[in-house]
C-alpha cells in the first residue's frame, strides 16, 4: 500500500513539522511494515507552469518528425511573449493545455532546464511528459490539461508534485491498512490525535427501489449494497487531484468511472464495482458458478469457471467473478467521439456495487484463475462489511461531483444476519503474555483506540470493530494492547530453563565425522540436492537401481533437474568439477546429508492425511503422516582428484588413490565407533577393480574407490577421481561399541616378522584374518609393512610381508612361546589361504 | 714396577728430577693446546697420556727410589699428571664445543621452505555457525531437534496455524512434489517445533531446530532456493515476550559481543500471536553510522540495526493442534536464515559462493567459526 502524506493529512492533523521519515518510525513501531518513503519531486524546481499552444510548425526534414510550438506561458518567462518550443510529442494540437518547463528550472533525475539549439531552433524549454515529471512510467505522450487552466499557473502545486509517499508492506493480518482509512487510523493512534473517518458520511437508509439485486449464496455474500447514477457525462474525465492520487497510490488512471471506484477503494478499503446499467439484463444474482460456465473477464480473457466461484449474474449470465474481476461484456463503454459533431457518446448510467464477500472464496478464485486483483487483495484479507454503504455512497458523490450525474434515490443494501463476535479475555492476559504490566486500565484504553467495544472488569468482553476481522482470539487483543505500549518498551528475562543434556549421539558423530574427515585434508561442501536423469545416466546407473527411483518436485527450479539426490554423488562430483573448472585440481571434498528413497517405502507415500487442528493427532495419525514422506536417510560422501601431496622440494608428488576413499570411510567408522569389514565388489559407478563393499558385519553400509573411466569421461572429471559414499544411519544402526579401558602391559614386546607367498587373488584382508586368527590372544598387533611381486615369488604369486608384535599380560615372552604363535599364525594362514613362507 | 734399589741416590734419578716432570708437563700442556681438533687431542692424550708416555714412565721410576725420597717425588709426579689431566679435560670440553658448534652450522636449514605438503581440509562454515548456535543454546539447557526435509503438509502448515486457504501460505514459495497431495519440501523447520511438541508427553519443551529448509527462488546474489534456518521453540508455564526479548538478547550477546541487544517491532505470522520482527543492533558501529554521513556503515546500510528474522509468542492455536493446554502453557518461538548471518557476521558479500562449495571459499573458515 502506498499512502503519500498529502492525502493521509486529511484525515489526520498531523503536526506540519512531521516528516515522512517521522511517520515511518511511528508507524513501524506500531507494526506497520513501512518500506520506504519516496520523496516525489525532491529535486525539481520551477518554473513549471500551464502552457498555451498557440502555434504548432510541423518540421519534416528529420528522422522523426518533430514539431516547433509557440506557446502562451503568460507571465511565467517575464516577457508575455510566447516560449519557442521545440517538441517530438505529437499527441497535442493548436488550442491544448500543456505543462511547460523553462529555462532555469529542473526536473527529477536531476535535470537542468536550458534554452538550447535542437534541430535548427532554439527551444526555450520543453513541454513535458508524465514521465518527465516522475508521474508515472505508463504515458510517453506528452500532458494535455483540461482547458480550463490558465497559462502561467504554477504547475508544480496544480499537478501536487512535490510529495511523500510511505510505501508499507500490509501483513495479512492487516487488510484494513490496504486503505487511507486504516493507515489513517493506526496514524492518529500512534500520534494520539483524533481521526477524520472518511466512512462517517450521511447515507440514505436502504429501500426497496434500488437495483434489483437477489444473493443466492449468502455465505459467499453477506453483504451487497447497489446505488445508480444516471445522467453521467460520457466525456467528463477525472479530475488532475483524483488522477494524481491514484497515481501517487500506485495505480494507473483509466477512465472516470473506474478512477472513481479505485479511489474510493484507495480512501475506504471497500472494493467497488461499476457496471453500465444499460449493459445488465435484469437483476443482479450472487450465486456460484455451474461448472463449465465460461466468462469473458475485463482483461479479455476467457475464463472457465469452477463449481466453486462466487459469480456476479444477470439474467444472461456472468457478469463478474465475486470480489475478483469484473467481465468485459458490462464494463463501461470507453466514449466515442462522432468526429462530425464532436458529440461524445458512452455510458451515462452506471450501477455501483459495494459488497461483502467470504475471504476463503475470494481467494480461491483469485489463486485458481491467477488474478491477484487489487479487490481479491482486499477481500481475501477481510474488508469492512459495514463501510459498503459509505463506499457506495462516496462514489455516488464523486459521480455527481465530477461526472455531472444525478443520485437515484434507490438504495438496495442485502445483509445476511450475522452474530457479533465477541471474545472473552482476562484483563489482565496482556500483562502475562508481555511479562510486564500494563494494568486493565491501559488495556481497555488501547483496545477501545483500535475501535473495540470493551465491558467487564476482571474478564473483560470485547467486540472488535467491523474492519478488524483478524482480531479473533485473546493473544489477538494481547498483541494489540502490546504493540500500541510499545514493544521496544518490552523487560528483557530469561526464562528457567530445565537443565538440559546437550547434543544427542548421532548430533555428535556428525561433527566428529566433520571435523575427523576435514582433519585428514578435506573440505566440506553442501550440495543442492536436485538432481536430473542425465547425471544417473552419466553414472551408469542402470534402470531398476533404486537409485534412479527419485522423489519428483513438481515445481522445480530447473526442469534438468526436477528429483531429489538418492545418493550424494552427483552433488560432491558437481561441486569437484566446479573446483577443477576454477583451477583447484587438487581437491578432496565431503558432504553430510540427507538423501531421499522411496525404495522400501509403503503404498501410502506422498498421501499424507489432511488431520484437523483443533486436537492433538493420534499416534496412529503420526503414523500415517511419516508413512506418507520417503526415507531420508543421512549419508556422507567423499570425492578425490589430483595429489594428495603435491610435488615439492621433499620429492615426488602422491596422488589421491581408491585408498584414499576406503581410509576416509574408515575414519567415518573409527568416529562412530565401529569397525568396518572391507571387501572386494563391484557396483556403479566405481571402477570394477577397484571398488570396495564396506560393511558393519554382515550389513552393507556403502562402498568405496575409484570411478569407473567411463564415468570420469562422461562426467568430464579429473582423471582417476575416487570417491566414497556411506549411509550414517545403517553405520550406527547397531550403535557404537563401548571403548573398554585397555590392559597395558608394562612386559617387553616380542617382534617377529613373517612374508608369506599368496596368489595374487587372494586379498590382503583375507590374509591378515587367517594370522590373527592363528597368532591367538599373544599377538598384539599386526601391520602388513611390503606387498612385492617378483620372478622370486613366482608368476601370479606375491609377498605379504608382516610384522607381529607379541605381548603377554603377565610375564615377558619367551622367544620360543613367540616363535610357536609365530609359527601357529603361519599354520593358520596356509590352511586358509594357501600362505606359504617365503624362504 | 721394579724393586727398590737402594744403591742408587734418588736424585741420580734423571727422570724424577723436578725440572724435568715440569718440562714433561710444559710438553704435555703445549701439545694439547696445539691440538685443533679432537683427534689431534687424543693423540697427544695418548703420547702423554698413555702408559708409554714420559710422565708414567717417570711414575714407574719412583718405586725404585729409597723409601725416603717415595713421598716427595710421588707428589710431585702426581701433581704434574693431575695438572696434565685437568688441561686435557678442559682442551676437550673446548674442541667439543668448537666440533659441535661447527657441526650444528653445517646442518642448518633453511627453515622458510615451504611445507603445503599435507592436503588442507575445512568445515563449512554453514555447519560450523549452526555448530555455534546449538553450543549458545545447549548451554542454556535447550535440545537440539531435527525432522525430515520433505514433510507433510499438515505438520509444515495446517499444525501451525496456516490452514488451506491462509493468505500466508501461498506467499511461501513452496516446492510441492509431484504425484503428491499434502507432501512438500519444508519451508521451515517449523515441522520439527510440531514434532517436538508431539513427541513430548507434557511441557516443558526447549528445543532449537536447525536444517535446511526449500522456497522455489532462483539462486542470485541474496537468494538460494535451499538455505539452512535456525528455528527456536519454549513452551512451559508463564512464558512471556520478556523472556523472548531476554533469550533473543543473550543469543545476539554471545554470538556478536558483549552489549549487542535486540529490538522487536509488531509484525504477523500466523503461528506466533503476538507476533515481531527481530532486529539486532549493528555489531561493527553500534549504531553510530546512522545519521553519520561520514561514517558510513556497510554491515547495516547505516541503520544501526540488521534485521535477523521473526518471532513471537506460539499461537495458541498452535498449542491447541499438539494436544497442549493453552490456558496452562504459553511459548515463544524465533526462526531465522543462517546464510544471512553469517553473509553479515563476516562479510560475505555473495549468497553464491556460500553454496558452490568452492574450497576457496570455504577454507579460511577452518574447523570453528
Amino acid at each position: 500500500m502506498r499512502v503519500p502524506l498529502s492525502w493521509l493529512r486529511e484525515y489526520v492533523d498531523l503536526p506540519a513539522g512531521e516528516t515522512g521519515r517521522d511517520i515511518q518510525a511511528k508507524l513501524i513501531r506500531a507494526g506497520l511494515e513501512v518500506e520506504g518513503v519516496e520523496q516525489l519531486g525532491a529535486d525539481l524546481k520551477g518554473p513549471l507552469v500551464v502552457g498555451h499552444v498557440l502555434a504548432i510548425e510541423e518540421l519534416t526534414e528529420f528522422k522523426k518528425p518533430i514539431r516547433y510550438c509557440q506557446v502562451d506561458v503568460g507571465d511565467a518567462n517575464g516577457t508575455g511573449e510566447p516560449q519557442n518550443i521545440v517538441c517530438g510529442a505529437r499527441n497535442f494540437a493548436v488550442g491544448d493545455k500543456v505543462v511547460v518547463v523553462l529555462p532555469g528550472a529542473v526536473l527529477p533525475g536531476p535535470f537542468p532546464i536550458a534554452a538550447r539549439q535542437t534541430y535548427g531552433k532554439t527551444s526555450e524549454g520543453m513541454i513535458c511528459s508524465a514521465r518527465e515529471l516522475g508521474m508515472g512510467d505508463d504515458h510517453d505522450g506528452i500532458i494535455v490539461l483540461p482547458p480550463e487552466y490558465e497559462p502561467g499557473t504554477d504547475a508544480i502545486e496544480l499537478l501536487e508534485l512535490v510529495d511523500e509517499v510511505l510505501d508499507i508492506a500490509v501483513t495479512a493480518d492487516r487488510g484494513y491498512c490496504l486503505s487511507l482509512r486504516g493507515v489513517a487510523r493506526e496514524t492518529a493512534i500512534a500520534f494520539d490525535l483524533p481521526l477524520r473517518d472518511p466512512a462517517l458520511i450521511d447515507v440514505p437508509p436502504a429501500n426497496s427501489y434500488g437495483p434489483l439485486v437477489k444473493v443466492e449464496d449468502q455465505a459467499g455474500c453477506d453483504r451487497f449494497v447497489a446505488r445508480s447514477v444516471v445522467g453521467v457525462d460520457p466525456a467528463a474525465k477525472s479530475p488532475i487531484w483524483m488522477q494524481r492520487r491514484i497515481q501517487k497510490a500506485g495505480m494507473r488512471p483509466i477512465s472516470l468511472a473506474v478512477d472513481i471506484t479505485n479511489y474510493v477503494m484507495l480512501e475506504m478499503g471497500q472494493p467497488l464495482h461499476a457496471y453500465d446499467r444499460h449493459r445488465i439484463d435484469g437483476a443482479i444474482t450472487v450465486r456460484r458458478a455451474n461448472a463449465g460456465e465460461k466468462l469473458r473477464t475485463l482483461d479479455g480473457v476467457e475464463r472457465t469457471l469452477d463449481a466453486e466461484d462466487l459469480l456476479i449474474c444477470d439474467n444472461a449470465g456472468p457478469i463478474g467473478i465475486a470480489g475478483v474481476m469484473g467481465g468485459a461484456g458490462t464494463e463501461i463503454a470507453d466514449p466515442v467521439v462522432d468526429p462530425e459533431t464532436g458529440e461524445v457518446t458512452g455510458t451515462s448510467e452506471i450501477v455501483i456495487e459495494a459488497a461483502h464477500f467470504a475471504p476463503v472464496s475470494i481467494a480461491r478464485s483469485a489463486r485458481r484463475h491467477k488474478l491477484p486483483s487489487e479487490a481479491a487483495k482486499r477481500f481475501e484479507r477481510g474488508v469492512d462489511p459495514e463501510a459498503t454503504k459509505a463506499a457506495a455512497q462516496r462514489a455516488v458523490d464523486l459521480l455527481v461531483l465530477v461526472a455531472g450525474g444525478t443520485a437515484e434515490a434507490g438504495v438496495t443494501d442485502i445483509v445476511a444476519p450475522h452474530p457479533v463476535h465477541s471474545i472473552s479475555i482476562a484483563a489482565d492476559l496482556p500483562d502475562r503474555v508481555a511479562g510486564q504490566e500494563y494494568g486493565r486500565e491501559t488495556v481497555v484504553r488501547r483496545l477501545q483506540e483500535v475501535g473495540c467495544t470493551v465491558v467487564g472488569s476482571d474478564v473483560l468482553v470485547v467486540t472488535p470493530p467491523t474492519w478488524r476481522p483478524d482480531l479473533t482470539d485473546p493473544n489477538d487483543l494481547c498483541e494489540e494492547v502490546i504493540r500500541l505500549e510499545g514493544y521496544e518498551n518490552l523487560p528483557s528475562t530469561l526464562p528457567d530453563v530445565p537443565a538440559g543434556r546437550g547434543l544427542t549421539e548421532a548430533q555428535r558423530l556428525r561433527r566428529r565425522i566433520g571435523v575427523a574427515l576435514a582433519s585428514s585434508g578435506q573440505v566440506e561442501v553442501q550440495n543442492y540436492p536436485f538432481i536430473g536423469e542425465a547425471v544417473l545416466d552419466a553414472l551408469g546407473i542402470e534402470a531398476g537401481d533404486p537409485r534412479r527411483e527419485t522423489v519428483k518436485i513438481a515445481n522445480p527450479i530447473s526442469h534438468e533437474e526436477p528429483s531429489l539426490r538418492t545418493t550424494l554423488l552427483p552433488g560432491l562430483l558437481g561441486a569437484l568439477h566446479r573446483n577443477v573448472g576454477r583451477g583447484t585440481t587438487d581437491v578432496a571434498l565431503f558432504e553430510l546429508g540427507r538423501v531421499f528413497r522411496v525404495d522400501g517405502t509403503a503404498e501410502t507415500l506422498y498421501h499424507a492425511p489432511r488431520l484437523p487442528v483443533d486436537r492433538r493427532p493420534t499416534g496412529d495419525e503420526i503414523a500415517q503422516l511419516d508413512a506418507a514422506l520417503p526415507r531420508q536417510p543421512y549419508r556422507v560422501g567423499a570425492v578425490f582428484a589430483g595429489h594428495r601431496d603435491p610435488q615439492g622440494w621433499w620429492g615426488k608428488p602422491q596422488a589421491w588413490t581408491w585408498a584414499d576413499a576406503v581410509e576416509a570411510a574408515r575414519t567415518v567408522a573409527d568416529a562412530a565407533g565401529v569397525s568396518l569389514t572391507v571387501r572386494q565388489d563391484q557396483h556403479t559407478p566405481w571402477h570394477p577393480g577397484r571398488c570396495a563393499a564396506l560393511y558393519v558385519g554382515e550389513q552393507l553400509v556403502g562402498h568405496a574407490g575409484e570411478l569407473h573411466p567411463r564415468v570420469v569421461k562422461s562426467l568430464n572429471l579429473p582423471e582417476r577421481t575416487c570417491a566414497m559414499e556411506l549411509d550414517l544411519d545403517l553405520l550406527t544402526a547397531g550403535g557404537a561399541v563401548k571403548a573398554e579401558g585397555p590392559k597395558i602391559s608394562t612386559f617387553p614386546v616380542a617382534t617377529q616378522d613373517v612374508a608369506l607367498i599368496v596368489d595374487d587373488a587372494v586379498k590382503a584382508a583375507d590374509v591378515e584374518a587367517a594370522l590373527r586368527a592363528g597368532a591367538g590372544s599373544l599377538l598384539e598387533s599386526l601391520r602388513l609393512f611390503d606387498v612385492y611381486r617378483g620372478e622370486s615369488v613366482g608368476e601370479g604369486r606375491k609377498s605379504l610381508a608382516y610384522a607381529l608384535r607379541f605381548r603377554a599380560a603377565d610375564r615377558t615372552l619367551t622367544a620360543d612361546e613367540a616363535s610357536a604363535a609365530r609359527e601357529s599364525a603361519v599354520a593358520e594362514a596356509a590352511t586358509r589361504v594357501g600362505a606359504t613362507l617365503r624362504g | 714396577m721394579s724393586a727398590p734399589n737402594k744403591s742408587y741416590d734418588p736424585v741420580e734419578v734423571e727422570a724424577l728430577k723436578p725440572e724435568e716432570i715440569e718440562r714433561l708437563r710444559d710438553e704435555a700442556l703445549a701439545a694439547f693446546a696445539a691440538a685443533t681438533d679432537l683427534d689431534a687431542l687424543h693423540e697427544a692424550k695418548v703420547a702423554h697420556m698413555g702408559d708409554r708416555s714420559p710422565l708414567a714412565l717417570a711414575n714407574r721410576e719412583i718405586g725404585a727410589l729409597p723409601p725416603a725420597a717415595k713421598a716427595e717425588a710421588g707428589k710431585r709426579v702426581g701433581a704434574a699428571r693431575g695438572g696434565v689431566n685437568k688441561a686435557f679435560a678442559a682442551r676437550k670440553v673446548e674442541l667439543e664445543a668448537e666440533r659441535d658448534a661447527r657441526v650444528l652450522v653445517e646442518e642448518a636449514v633453511d627453515v622458510t621452505l615451504p611445507y603445503d605438503r599435507a592436503p588442507r581440509g575445512g568445515r563449512h562454515p554453514l555447519t560450523t555457525f549452526a555448530e555455534r548456535l546449538m553450543d549458545v543454546f545447549t548451554a542454556m539447557g535447550y535440545s537440539v531437534a531435527e525432522g525430515p526435509e520433505v514433510e507433510a503438509e499438515w505438520l509444515n502448515f495446517d499444525a501451525l496455524n496456516m490452514g488451506p486457504d491462509h493468505p500466508a501460505r501461498s506467499t511461501q514459495d513452496t516446492f510441492f512434489l509431484k504425484d503428491a497431495d499434502s507432501v512438500v519440501l519444508r519451508t521451515h523447520t517449523s515441522g520439527v517445533q510440531i514434532r517436538s511438541l508431539l513427541a513430548a508427553a507434557e511441557p516443558p519443551v526447549y528445543v532449537i531446530c536447525p536444517g535446511r529448509v526449500f522456497r522455489s527462488d532462483e539462486l542470485d546474489a541474496t537468494h538460494t532456493p535451499v538455505f539452512n534456518q535456525v528455528e527456536l521453540l519454549a513452551v512451559d508455564e508463564g512464558l512471556t515476550m520478556a523472556d523472548l526479548k531476554g533469550t533473543l538478547d543473550h543469543m545476539v550477546e554471545s554470538l556478536f559481543g558483549e552489549g549487542i541487544s535486540t529490538r522487536l517491532r509488531p509484525n504477523y505470522f500466523p503461528f506466533t500471536e503476538p507476533s515481531a520482527e527481530m532486529d539486532m543492533v549493528c555489531f561493527v558501529c553500534r549504531g553510530e553510522s546512522v545519521g553519520n554521513p561520514d561514517r558510513p556503515c556497510r554491515t547495516c546500510s547505516s541503520e544501526g540495526w540488521i534485521e535477523l528474522g521473526g518471532c513471537g509468542m506460539v499461537n495458541p492455536r498452535v498449542l491447541v493442534a499438539c494436544g497442549i493446554d493453552p490456558n496452562k502453557y504459553s511459548g515463544f518461538a524465533f526462526g531465522f536464515g543462517i546464510e544471512r548471518m553469517l553473509m553479515f557476521r563476516h562479510n560475505v558479500e555473495d549468497m553464491r559462493d556460500i553454496v558452490e562449495g568452492d574450497v576457496r571459499f570455504t577454507l579460511p573458515f577452518g574447523m570453528e567459526i
